[in-house]
């Protein structure tokens, strides 16, 4: 076993991490949503079986939280993919030296730290005389309280947007230009063109985007946190990984229920566990991990 | 496209429609910042130095001085890309190069994990921090995002450690280095594309951060400049023009980034780096 030694060393690092981040919070995940883990039993919690999925199950909120985060992942969703595939073809329509531009400000919302993002988005949203929107459309309003989805919807939209953007133009850069040759020489518009050239080849990228970014909304609620806090007013755009955090972690109700956060967010990580295990199937994993190199031993 | 449409400039301008509310996001910063007030984007009054008197006042309504957020901004982000860069380059090394057993379920584990939503795991990590005593200190953030982050830069790197070729670091263990000055001697300085790539983006990201310390840490002394701003959000009077400027200041080395390295930083983010 000496000759595993070096790989044991330089691995070790990475190892140790993981293990203590990703494994062990996957078990305790769902061990703590086995228990009555709260503020008043944080010393010693008790073994009560499935009762809180009982009472997850029970929750009346629960219809309107998952139908809250079918909402939120489903728009953002297409916003998202339309939005990125807008932008990766209007880039690519344009010559380069105005294309890149473009697509590097749109990497801008992706970058900005989220707090300050998010500001602005409260700022621009605000009552007259502050805010623009309300300046705008003549109606003096907290547009963020009007229309939280809206604005749940395009904030969280233009982070995402770029993640498409960017994959969908090196898809399209790494069209054969014979083919757009061919497609000119047969007096195919531009429209045509993109029709029935571009976008078929498209699908595979765009079914990408869609999977990948399907599993990190229904898990992500940060910007939500951040811009409304699951308000105005009752669970309005409280999605199911919000309402777990809250749970758990800032209740502000009085008693943490860690138990049941706990449970909320066994549900994602399972579905996490299991979505990403299957990507890994269908991305083609065989060709993404052949053997090394090169190997002295 | 290889071939430009015609009538392009049309393209260019919905181009410019559509982008337009990123750039009035940022102006409206700027001008809020500056001035006494703004109404929509109009400047009313005169630059008003009352926005920025966070930098002179040694606290702003009981907060910690925002130095004391800056300096935790700035080592949190230093450590967070160092252990990153560092600790997925030396598993990256290994799998790139070495033959061990469980090779490809363990690069295997790496992707899974790449895709798999780390977030939803907060509320375990909670549990695991107060275990370990790391709970409300920055020791505590800095491994727990430098670890969730990890699965995108082995993978990252891996392909950086691919492309090199063999003959030098070989050449060097004919000549008696152990893997280790190899490692570090030849082949990291070979892939510094990849650690510049991995570095900025890792410094980018834990800039920003505001979810782990949000939940990690409860002492002012420890906070962020994420913390430090966020805490003016919770407010019931917003003061728009402080608040501005806070971000301003908060955003500016990201700012410049982008000015700087625009190209850059769309190659490093064309690059696979996950969003």
């Amino acid at each position: 076993m000496r000759r595993y030694l070096t790989p044991f060393l330089f691995l070790s690092p990475a190892t140790l991490l993981i293990l203590l981040f990703f494994f062990t919070p996957v078990v305790a995940t769902i061990l703590l949503s086995f228990t009555d883990l709260s503020t008043t039993t944080f010393q010693n919690p008790s073994w009560v079986g499935l009762k809180n999925y009982q009472d997850l199950l029970a929750d009346p909120f629960l219809k309107k939280i998952f139908l809250n985060t079918a909402k939120y992942v489903a728009l953002t969703l297409a916003f998202n993919v339309g939005m990125g595939l807008l932008l990766a073809l209007l880039t690519s329509l344009v010559p380069e030296r105005y294309g890149d531009p473009f697509r590097a400000l749109w990497l801008l919302p992706r970058i900005l730290p989220p707090v300050v993002y998010v500001f602005i988005w409260q700022g621009l949203l605000a009552e007259a005389p502050m805010g623009l929107v309300s300046d705008l459309l003549g109606v003096s309003k907290n547009w963020l309280v009007a229309a939280p989805w809206t604005a749940v919807i395009l904030a969280n939209g233009f982070v995402g947007a770029s993640f498409g953007m960017l994959i969908f133009t090196s898809a399209i850069r790494a069209i054969p230009r014979e083919l757009f040759y061919a497609a000119a020489v047969d007096g195919a518009t531009t429209w045509q063109t993109v029709r029935k050239v571009v976008l078929p080849l498209l699908a595979w990228p765009i079914l990408f985007v869609t999977a990948y970014q399907t599993l990190s909304l229904l898990t992500s609620f940060e910007y939500i946190l951040l811009l409304t806090d699951g308000g105005p007013g009752f669970y309005t755009t409280e999605v199911w990984s919000l309402r777990a955090y809250h749970l758990a972690l800032s209740n502000y109700f009085g008693n943490v229920e860690f138990g049941l956060g706990a449970a909320m967010a066994a549900v994602l990580v399972v579905i996490g566990v299991v979505v990403s295990l299957f990507y890994l199937k269908i991305f083609n994993f065989k060709a993404l991990v052949s053997e090394p190199k090169i190997e002295v031993y | 496209m290889p071939l430009l449409p015609k009538n392009w400039p049309l393209w260019l301008l919905v181009l410019v429609l559509i982008t337009l509310p990123i750039g009035v996001g940022l102006l409206w910063l700027f001008l809020t910042a500056l001035f006494d007030q703004v109404h929509g984007l109009r400047p009313v009054g005169d630059f008003s130095p009352e926005n920025w008197r966070f930098f002179t006042e040694g606290s702003v309504g009981g907060r910690p001085s925002i130095w004391v957020a800056l300096k935790n901004s700035i080592l949190f982000a230093a450590a967070v890309a160092t252990l990153e860069v560092l600790i997925a380059s030396m598993a990256a090394y290994a799998i790139s190069r070495m033959k061990f057993p469980f090779r490809t379920p363990y690069l295997g584990m790496i992707l899974v994990l790449h895709a798999f939503p780390a977030v939803s795991l907060l509320i375990a990590i909670y549990y695991i921090l107060r275990v370990l005593g790391l709970f409300d200190t920055l020791i505590g953030v800095i491994l727990v995002k430098a670890s969730l982050e990890l699965p995108l830069g082995i993978w990252l790197m891996k392909g950086f450690f691919d492309q090199l070729s063999w003959d030098m670091e070989m050449a060097a263990l004919v000549d008696g280095a152990s893997r280790w000055t190899v490692f570090w001697k030849v082949a990291l300085p070979l892939v510094r594309p990849g650690i510049l790539a991995l570095g900025t983006f890792a410094l980018l990201s834990a800039w920003g951060e505001f979810i782990l310390p949000f939940t990690f840490i409860v002492s002012g002394k420890s906070w962020t400049l994420a913390l430090y701003m966020q805490s003016f959000m919770r407010e019931a009077f917003v003061d728009y023009g402080l608040m501005a400027a806070v971000g301003l200041f908060y955003a500016a080395p990201v700012l410049l980034l982008f000015l700087l390295g625009q190209r850059y930083l769309l190659n490093i983010y064309s690059g696979g780096v996950k969003g």
